[in-house]
């Protein structure tokens, strides 16, 4: 059985709420607000992977210099 | 301050919306105590729109710190299923001179509560590029995730005089 996805409303002339299920529209704009999320999320942690891989591989190359931690994190702070 | 309305919900639902906002006061002050089913995301509607919003956002998780800007309406997280039992987020949401003619901007500052080392501080800084008095506001979930039983969202407005000064009532 599929939920129906209800909101509460509360007039605030009156006081008085009320459920009442969502619109057809209001359920595809959430969608639509959902995976424009997801999609920017996606990209944002590529990002941070990508610079992270780039940092991992210019340690690599700093130690295969014979830099140690220590001076590498001197330089890199 | 005068508080408006104040809503805890007996059942779990995806939206509490306020609507016939009095027109009267200058500023609105959101308090939001709530947790969602599953997703995370705190969503804000106004006048029945979740379109034209943008934000600029510093968060802090504990192990790290970072910055983002975005055009939606994402304005926090608020803890779900994955979260500490029971606990809550809690989010202040404000909006200065909501019955004004110019694009509506508000900030905000949100937590969500876990008893763990997994946790988040959030500012935001937000813009609805819409010059409409704001006569309804909606907190909601992403895609329709429910807000579980006991969530409270109480909106206030303030007044403030002639002067600049805000009335107490």
């Amino acid at each position: 059985m599929t939920e129906t996805l209800t909101k509460v409303i509360v007039d605030c002339s009156t006081g008085e709420s009320t459920i009442v299920p969502l619109t057809a529209e209001e359920i595809a704009q959430r969608e639509t607000d959902r995976l424009a999320w997801e999609a920017r999320e996606a990209e944002r942690l590529a990002a941070e992977e990508a610079k992270e891989a780039l940092k991992a591989s210019a340690n690599a190359k700093l130690t295969a210099l014979g830099l140690t931690a220590d001076e590498i994190a001197a330089i890199t702070a | 301050m005068t508080l408006i309305e104040t809503k805890t919900l007996g059942t779990a639902t995806t939206q509490i919306e306020f609507t016939s906002i009095p027109q009267d006061g200058t500023d609105l002050l959101v308090l939001i105590s709530a947790r969602s089913a599953s997703g995370a995301d705190t969503r804000l509607s106004l006048n029945g729109s979740t379109a034209a919003f943008s934000r600029r956002d510093l968060s802090g998780s504990g192990s790290a710190a970072s910055a983002s800007t975005a055009n939606d309406n994402y304005i926090g997280d608020m803890g779900n299923s994955a979260y500490t039992a029971n606990t809550f987020g809690s989010t202040n949401l404000y909006i200065p001179n909501y019955t004004g003619s110019a694009n509506k901007n508000f900030s905000v500052e949100a937590t969500n509560e876990n008893n763990a080392t997994v946790v988040s501080l959030r500012i935001l800084s937000g813009l609805w590029s819409n010059t409409a008095a704001i006569t309804s506001l909606a907190i909601l979930t992403n895609s329709g995730e429910n807000l579980v039983v006991g969530s409270t969202i109480s909106l206030y407005k303030i007044t403030k005089g002639t002067d600049g000064i805000v009335v107490v009532s």
